[in-house]
């Protein structure tokens, strides 16, 4: 039986970690994708804050918000939130 | 060859013995609970840290189970560990043995070995540890004081040896070694300081894919204890295993290493072997009783007949290869259990025995004597009984019974 | 107590700082714990190491071999968080006297769920503080145990229904009031002790930093609404955390030294009573209370209101208002 996981003999002992969780993308777990109208927010930053997942990003570079969607699970929490109304879950 | 250092003679009790072999040690932190009739560890401990004798952090845990938890935290920041207790205390601490030994920790405990409830008893037998047998820790029962104060000293040397890495138990038979005074030779403070040394640490590979001490640093951050699934839990057990094989061959070495500076070793740290390379009739036994044992085998030696004494200095990991060996011409050996296995048709060390001479040519009588349950007393007149029976199952050939209970009223 | 103020919490700085509780962790979508613990790193102030209970944080961001956690961390068993702090303080304090770290201080967070400290968890934590570590504990409180299948613990509230308090024809939810947890750990005489809500983000982040800044133990009681447990909106998890603020049902409150002082957030009902919502608004949003609106029940939504009030004049009267 073939596998692309390791052997005993090559994992480090008592089950350090070995891969940052980033390399897991839990994006496609969503059913609704948050859209944001550019013109309604505020860059408040309250999604940023609030989304469970850290999908959402402040770019200090770009004066602007991000939104990761290779973790975004789709909650609907930065809608919710945003005292603008700007985030609308839309079906992927 | 190192010279054999100047020793000191203290009377110690099995407990005070413990305790100054972890003074000398260079524990970073103790922490630990008080049970019956381990209490003298602690007590002693905390008063040598009351008189600055010691540069450890003493914790005064609510309950046993955060002492070894404490203890497995402080080694895994990288701290040296020690802790101790008996019976109950071992009992509620099972759950974080497992968690230890899989977070190979080399946290090193003394327990000095008490029945276990109910009905409650305060006295010693093997049950404690017994039990704790499959939970990945390296087992060393000791035969008298002076042991226990050796085998304290170089548990730190085993459990930290990066081919190990595995926590240890020294047990030691509760009251009758804890409470006993006997005069203990100590080696001196900084020669025992040399002999454990520093911990050094094995390198392991973290999330942000750096080789990195194994310990929890905020320079070098790991995350340890996750939660493993199906597709890896296996892997950490074999690792575990092996682990346990090359202590096999560790712990001869220290007890090499040992008996280079301070003269004395236990057999070959393994198996402690009494006349019994060339013994008919053997008896396998460990903890103090075997010193009773030695005894009426030399009474015996002297009127020609072949006895023998097998004491398993090592349980875990278990010494097959030795055992073996050394009962290569045994005809009939007796096991004497201090624990008992309900509903097993014997106790612990019988079954194993059995099983590591079970695919050997000679294929000896093996039988199971249960003894000394709940500190119950066992005299020389009681151990010739046992010899004497295995006499006769040379004679006739033939067991009658293969579990007998010594000293039980019938 | 004023906590340093070089350090400066304005939305854009704490969302400046790079997440030290990474992405990609497993939690369900709408985990308010997992925002909790997003904003708790984001109080972090220098070296730090975590421990963390068996549980749902736990088990989401430690799936082997992946790790969500960039601080030093350890995960042992259910019950002892407390001890493993109480450990790791111990070695830090002794390897920094021993000059064998390079480090002159380091944060200790525990973090458990309710399961891990209202029921099984409390003797170690109870053990810890009254033996002085220096570590925060935060308990991140969703009111079950999650993480088995929603099970009640000492934590869930009256009338509640979860898989071993189930509302069924004959008995609705759990029978018992949720156990006052942090009242219970100001009584252990502790430098600090405080309850955070994540809506009110930035009571929750000064209060962690000033648990942090305590030299002995700090205890953090964070209300994070499961919407898996609780049957609610995902999207109204953090809703949620508001609703039970403004109900008084959770109160934000602090007791440094034992001397109760009550939140700005919670301040408002205190001085303005009329805008205290009634309870019903915070009940009606989730699934597991929807058996007190059935005839047969609906008496036990009073209850509820009852010891609501009854337990916010308690506290009023402790904070001296």
């Amino acid at each position: 039986m073939t596998s692309k996981e390791k052997s005993w003999k090559e994992i480090s002992p008592a089950g350090v970690c070995w891969k940052a969780s980033t390399q897991f993308l839990t994006g496609d777990w969503k059913t609704y994708k948050p859209v944001r109208d550019l013109e309604k927010c505020t860059r408040c930053l309250l999604c940023v804050l609030f989304c469970p997942d850290g999908a959402i990003h402040w770019k200090p570079e770009k004066g602007d918000i991000e939104f990761d969607y290779n973790f975004c699970k789709g909650c609907g929490i930065c809608a919710n939130e945003c005292p603008a109304k700007a985030i609308e879950m839309k079906l992927e | 060859m190192k010279s054999v250092v100047k020793q000191e003679v203290l009377a110690l009790n099995g407990d005070e013995a413990v305790a100054y072999a972890a003074k000398q040690s260079d524990v970073d932190v103790v922490a630990a609970y008080p049970i019956t009739p381990q209490t003298i560890i602690v007590e002693r401990f905390s008063e040598y840290v009351a008189n600055g004798e010691v540069e450890t952090e003493f914790v005064c845990t609510e309950s046993e189970h955060s002492a070894l938890t404490a203890c497995l935290a402080a080694s895994v920041t990288g701290a040296r560990a020690f802790t101790a207790s008996a019976s109950a205390g071992l009992a509620l601490m099972h759950e974080m043995l497992f968690v230890t030994s899989g977070c190979r920790a080399p946290v090193v405990m003394a327990i000095a070995n008490r029945a276990l409830s109910a009905p409650l008893n305060i006295h010693g037998d093997h049950s404690d540890t017994m039990t704790e047998r499959d939970s990945g820790w390296i087992q060393i029962y000791v035969e008298n004081t002076q042991e226990a104060y050796d085998s304290v000293i170089q548990a730190f040397r085993i459990a930290e040896n990066t081919d190990v890495l595995l926590p240890v138990i020294v047990g030691l038979d509760g009251f009758t070694l804890s409470h006993t005074l006997e005069n203990v030779h100590v080696l001196a403070d900084d020669v025992v300081k040399k002999f454990v040394g520093t911990r050094k640490f094995v390198n392991v590979v973290n999330h942000e894919g750096k080789t990195v001490p194994f310990k929890l640093d905020p320079d070098n951050p790991t995350s340890m204890g996750p939660i493993a699934l199906p597709n890896y839990y296996f892997e950490f057990k074999r690792q575990q295993e092996e682990a346990m094989k090359n202590a096999l061959k560790i712990i001869p070495q220290v007890n090499r290493e040992y008996a280079e500076i301070s003269g004395r070793s236990y057999g070959d740290g393994l198996v402690d072997a009494y006349y019994v390379e060339d013994a008919e009739i053997a008896i396998v036994c460990l903890g103090s009783t075997a010193g009773t044992v030695k005894a009426v085998v030399d009474e015996l030696r002297a009127d020609g007949v072949k006895a023998g004494l097998l004491r398993l200095r090592t349980f875990r990991p278990l010494p097959v290869e030795k055992i073996v060996n050394t009962l290569k011409n045994a005809k009939a050996v007796a096991v004497m259990d201090r624990s008992m296995s309900f509903g097993g048709e014997g106790g612990p060390v019988f079954h194993e025995v059995r099983h590591a001479l079970y695919d050997t040519d000679k294929h000896p009588h093996i039988v199971n004597y249960i003894y000394g349950l709940g500190g119950r007393d066992t005299s020389p007149m009681q151990i010739r009984k046992i010899y004497e029976d295995l006499q006769k199952i040379l004679r006739t050939k033939h067991v009658e019974t293969r579990v007998q209970y010594l000293g039980l009223r019938e | 107590m004023q906590t340093e103020t070089e350090w400066k919490f304005t939305a854009k700085d704490i969302a400046e700082k790079p997440d030290l509780f990474l992405s990609g962790h497993r939690a369900c979508a709408g985990c308010a714990p997992a925002t909790v613990l997003r904003l708790i790193m984001k109080a972090v102030r220098g070296p730090t190491i975590v421990t963390n209970a068996t549980g749902c944080m736990e088990v989401v961001s430690s799936i082997y071999p992946y790790t969500s956690w960039a601080t030093p961390w350890l995960h042992t068993a259910f019950e002892n968080v407390a001890a493993n702090a109480s450990g790791i303080d111990a070695a830090f304090k002794i390897l920094k006297k021993k000059g064998r770290s390079k480090h002159e201080h380091v944060d200790i967070i525990a973090l458990a769920g309710d399961g891990g400290t209202y029921d099984i968890g409390i003797q170690a934590l109870s053990g810890a503080v009254e033996r002085g570590h220096d570590f925060l504990y935060v308990l991140y409180d969703n009111e079950a145990y999650m993480n088995t299948g929603i099970q009640r613990s000492g934590g869930t509230p009256l009338g509640a229904s979860t898989t071993t308090s189930p509302a069924g024809t004959v008995i609705p939810g759990k029978l018992e009031n949720k156990k006052l947890i942090a009242d219970i750990m100001v009584a252990h005489d502790m430098p600090y002790v405080a309850t955070a809500s994540p809506y009110y983000w930035r009571d929750l982040l000064v209060k962690v930093r000033k648990g942090l800044e305590v030299n002995g133990p700090a205890f953090l009681h964070v209300f994070a609404p499961c919407p898996r447990g609780w049957r609610s909106d995902p999207a109204k998890s953090i809703e949620l955390s508001r609703l039970a603020v403004e109900t008084c049902i959770f109160p934000l409150w602090e007791a440094v030294n034992g001397d109760y002082q009550l939140s700005t957030p919670s301040k408002v009902f205190a001085l303005a009573p009329q805008k205290k919502k009634p309870v019903k608004e915070y009940l009606q949003v989730q699934g597991r209370f929807r058996h007190l609106f059935t005839p047969k029940f609906e008496k036990l939504t009073e209850e509820i209101q009852r010891v609501t009030d009854e337990r916010w004049k308690r506290l009023l009267k402790k904070c001296g208002m």
